[in-house]
């Protein structure tokens, strides 16, 4: 079946079987390997992508469900040399270890800093749930999330 | 400079965060096939055959067997495990054949064409039957190894003790469970085997592949790719996985990509070693300890691998961070037809030390006595000897994290009003039974403590026979006008920080800023064996060779400076005129007064150690047993933190893995088979289950240590979590559990049974 839809603010069409996993599109075809896999069935969250705005596991997505949409990956949020101010909270407040989690982490806390800019660390902590990390105790993640909010706070009243 | 002592942000942060780093599964090579296992479904048997599906389009299929494995040994300690079965099977899960083939789909199809036709033998399934001889598999008795260490007369001291306290305590499984699975792209051209991994230690992964294929070292690479955690699951797991991909590519003459999936990985990997520890101790009234006997029984598995290393930093570990005039430790482990058990983060003393913390939790209680004043009453210090007769000369911070995590966590204050003995708490009462309808509070707090230590770098004369090495480059940079530096290392980075402090500690010693210093991709064609990434050892032992690289590099150019004149860059690049390669390679020397002795298991085992005092505050919720963790505080003393962010990372995320070990992962084995090898089913902690963690860094700097004194901490924050934990719980509640895990359905059965 033909897919279109909007990848990253691009325009993008391609075949796919309709019941093709996003994760496999993303990683495959489309060459966009920030995105993980895990397990493969919805538990881990490493490979968190926002469909219309909304955290969703790619590996549970099919092709199909993305026709029209909009799919962000940790790939439109910045790039290496230019990256967005929640990538760089995490280089600097020690959110990401080995890093296996953390795209998958960032789309979680990029949607919610879209949705609540001022979030408690409750409201961060039940936002990133779904995402597991082995290696950070978590601590360092919901730093790095706050510091980000905090940094987009005192640049907007500044 | 100072780079030493700062939290720089992580070097290899930007591509991880940017999703541009590239893990094995984010590689591939032109042309490269899949690969998959057949593994056994039972636990014991004996293969007759590998039936083929005659259906099958076997067209474009590789299928590899045992008879196609040049050497069928798997080569570590022992040489026990094969690389493929090709007589008796021994555990579940045991890898019969691989398949290869283009796409996932005609991969999955191969597979479920292949039939493993195996007589089933009876197993041995527990550490009991084991003992027992019900089968004979391993050896003549099924005993992997015995290690004994003994000072004083321990059996005569606990005898005539006034206080005598015997006691059994249990841990189960654990599964490392890294986020990325394992992982392995192989090739041959003609230089040889070439292996692109995810993975701890590149020389294992090369050693393996020599004896396998009976290549010398110019014909083997062992390259690490960016690798998604390991806590020892990638230690030595991985030279499997390597050898089975290159079989794959030899056979089909293509690049050939394994990638576990999760089940594969959690039935199939090495987990944390089950294990039963029974003490035995004397005291006095007012709690001095005197003597103790301690009997150390776990379980290996059905083969060799790392058990007897396992076994034997448990029993270096179990008399605790105490001093015991008298002691008697036996450690043995057997062989099970279970899956290999092996390398996880604290490698054999969590379970000790779980059981050491339990024991003096109920010498407390027998005393009556503030557990946390009991321990520090018995402290090591420096200038005792532990029980292998270690002179305990310098670096022993115990005591003030014991007093700064008692400060830290109100300790005086909760124990006293939290709990199932105060007043205002009528716990017992409410745990006798329910009250429905009554608006008393359902949930009990309270608060608990561990003491614990851990001993950085190898065991014994590890570190003596292994000899590190290091070696740092000097470059042409790219203006051509300032030198770099390249530290090459076979140290990896796993998350870890490796790379990042290696940095530090380079820069550091050269003078130079950091973004001068570069680390080289551990190949085997490029760096020296810096021995494996282990035992707490990067830090302490390798970055101390990689000091000595940089400031020999550094006295070699301020030396040129001082004949030649100019600034140290320019000296450096007159020193790069030359027609040799600007290089130091450094061997690691062990301390002349660290001796050991393997036949009598005395003397220093390790160089020195780290120590920690762990607080957990919990909530127990007594109509579901729930436990919630309120509070954390882990005290460490790590020597000196080169890089204090990336330190503390490594306290809480070691924690949590602990805390998980105890509050929420199971394996459920029956029949030697998992039967929750799933994320669905085992449960690790979520962001939710964390508890806002508290660290604090005490620095008694080794003398020895880089950067003015880093001891090694990888593994001692997995050590103290779980007993903290069932200590707390026990204050809140009056629940004494000695076994792991505390689920609330272990928490109920055992308020039932009032065990
Ligand atoms: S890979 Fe999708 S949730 Fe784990
Ligand atoms: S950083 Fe390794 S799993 Fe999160």
């Amino acid at each position: 079946m033909r897919i279109a839809f909007v990848l990253n603010g691009k325009k993008r069409a391609l075949d796919a079987p309709p019941l093709a996993r996003l994760l496999d599109l993303l990683r495959g075809p489309l060459g966009l390997t920030g995105t993980k896999e895990g397990c493969g069935e919805g538990e881990c969250g490493s490979c968190t992508v926002l469909l219309d705005g909304v955290p969703v596991n790619a590996c549970l997505v099919v092709a199909g469900q993305c026709d029209g949409r909009t799919v962000l990956t940790v790939e439109g949020l910045g790039t290496k040399d230019g990256l967005s101010d929640l990538q760089d909270a995490f280089v600097k407040e020690g959110g990401a270890q080995c890093g296996i989690c953390t795209p998958g982490i960032l789309m979680a806390a990029h949607a919610l800093l879209t949705a609540n800019p001022q979030p408690g660390e409750g409201e961060i902590r039940e936002s990133i749930a779904g995402n597991v990390c082995r290696c950070t105790g978590y601590q360092r993640i919901v730093e790095s999330i706050r510091h980000a909010a905090k940094e987009r706070a005192s640049r907007e009243s500044g | 400079m100072a780079l030493v002592g700062r939290s720089v942000p992580r070097a290899d942060g930007p591509a991880k965060v940017a999703g541009t780093a590239r893990y094995v599964d984010d590689l591939t090579r032109p042309g490269a096939l899949l690969g998959a296992t057949l593994r056994s479904p039972v636990a014991r048997g004996r293969l007759r055959g590998i039936r083929r599906d005659p259906a099958f389009d076997w067209a474009g299929v590789t299928v590899v067997t045992a008879e196609d494995v040049p050497v069928n040994v798997v080569a570590l300690i022992e040489e026990d495990q094969p690389v493929l079965a090709s007589d008796e099977v021994r555990h579940a899960y045991e890898p019969i054949a691989l398949v290869a083939a283009e796409d996932p789909v005609r991969l999955a199809r191969a597979l479920r064409a292949l039939t493993p036709e195996i007589e089933p033998l009876p197993p041995v399934l527990t550490v009991a039957d084991a003992l027992a001889r019900k089968a004979q598999i391993h050896g003549p008795d099924n005993v992997f190894a015995t290690y004994r260490i003994s000072k004083g007369d321990a059996a005569q001291a606990i005898a005539s003790s006034p206080v005598r306290l015997t006691g059994r305590y249990r841990t189960h499984h654990q599964e490392q469970l890294y986020i990325e699975p394992q992982g392995m792209l192989a090739f041959w051209d003609a230089n040889g085997a070439h292996l692109v991994g995810s993975l701890q230690c590149p020389f294992y992964v090369h050693k393996g592949v020599k004896r396998t294929f009976s290549l010398d070292d110019a014909h083997v690479d062992v390259t690490q790719a960016v690798t998604g955690g390991g806590f020892g699951g990638k230690e030595e797991y991985p030279t499997l996985l390597a050898l089975h991909a290159l079989l794959l590519a030899k056979k089909s003459g293509r690049p050939v990509k394994m990638i576990y999936n999760r089940q594969e990985d959690v039935e199939a990997t090495t987990k944390r070693h089950p294990c039963e520890v029974t003490i035995e101790s004397g005291c006095d009234r007012e709690g001095n300890l005197s003597a103790v006997s301690i009997k150390v029984l776990m379980d290996g598995g059905a083969y060799v691998t790392l058990t007897p290393v396992v076994l034997s930093r448990a029993a270096l570990h179990a008399a605790g961070a105490y001093r015991w005039e008298h002691v008697a430790i036996e450690a043995v482990a057997v062989a099970t037809n279970t899956p290999p058990n092996g390398a996880f983060r604290g490698f054999g003393a969590p379970q000790t030390i779980w059981a050491i913390e339990r024991h003096m939790d109920r010498i407390a209680r027998e005393l009556s006595a503030d557990p946390l004043e009991l321990r520090e009453k018995n402290l090591l210090r420096v200038g005792d000897t532990t029980p292998t007769g270690q002179f305990l000369k310098e670096s022993v911070g115990v005591q003030r994290c014991v007093e700064e995590a008692r400060k830290a966590s109100g300790w005086d204050k909760k124990r006293a009003s939290l709990g199932a003995a105060a007043p205002t708490r009528p716990v017992s009462a409410l745990l006798r039974r329910s009250a429905p309808g009554s608006s008393a509070p359902r949930k009990a707090r309270g608060i608990g403590a561990s003491v614990f230590l851990h001993g950085a770098g190898f065991t014994g004369s590890g570190e003596r026979r292994l000899k590190g090495r290091v070696a740092i480059d000097m470059l042409r940079g790219p203006s051509g006008k300032k030198p770099l530096f390249r530290i090459r290392t076979a140290s990896t980075e796993i998350g870890q920080g490796t790379e990042t402090v290696f940095r530090q500690i380079a820069a550091e010693a050269l003078w130079v800023s950091m973004d001068r210093v570069e680390f080289a991709t551990p190949s085997t064609s490029v760096v020296p064996d810096s021995g494996p990434t282990v035992a707490s050892r990067t830090v302490m032992i390798v970055g101390s060779i990689v000091e000595r690289a940089a400031r020999d590099l550094f006295a070699r150019t301020e030396n040129e400076r001082q004949k030649g004149g100019g600034s140290f860059d320019d000296a450096a690049l007159r020193l790069l005129a030359g027609k040799e390669p600007v290089v130091s390679e450094k061997t690691y020397e062990t301390p002349g007064d660290v001796v050991w002795d393997d036949e009598t298991y005395r003397g220093d085992a390790y160089p020195v150690f780290a120590w920690g005092c762990d607080i957990a505050e919990v909530e127990v919720d007594l109509d579901t047993f729930e436990t919630t963790v309120l509070g954390f505080w882990a005290v460490q003393d790590v020597g000196k933190a080169i890089n204090p962010l990336l330190c503390k990372g490594q306290i809480e995320g070691g924690t949590l893995q602990a805390i998980g070990w105890a509050l929420n992962e199971r394996l459920v084995v029956e029949e030697g088979r998992i039967l929750n090898a799933r994320m669905a089913n085992y449960i690790v902690p979520t962001s939710l289950d964390a508890p806002r963690f508290t660290t604090v860094l005490v620095e008694d700097p080794y003398s020895m240590g880089p950067g003015g004194g880093a001891k090694g901490i990888g593994e001692l924050p997995m050590d103290g979590g779980a007993p903290a934990i069932a200590a707390a719980i026990e204050h809140a509640t009056g629940i004494v559990r000695d076994d792991l895990p505390l689920l609330p359905e272990d928490l109920f059965a055992a308020r039932r049974t009032g065990t």
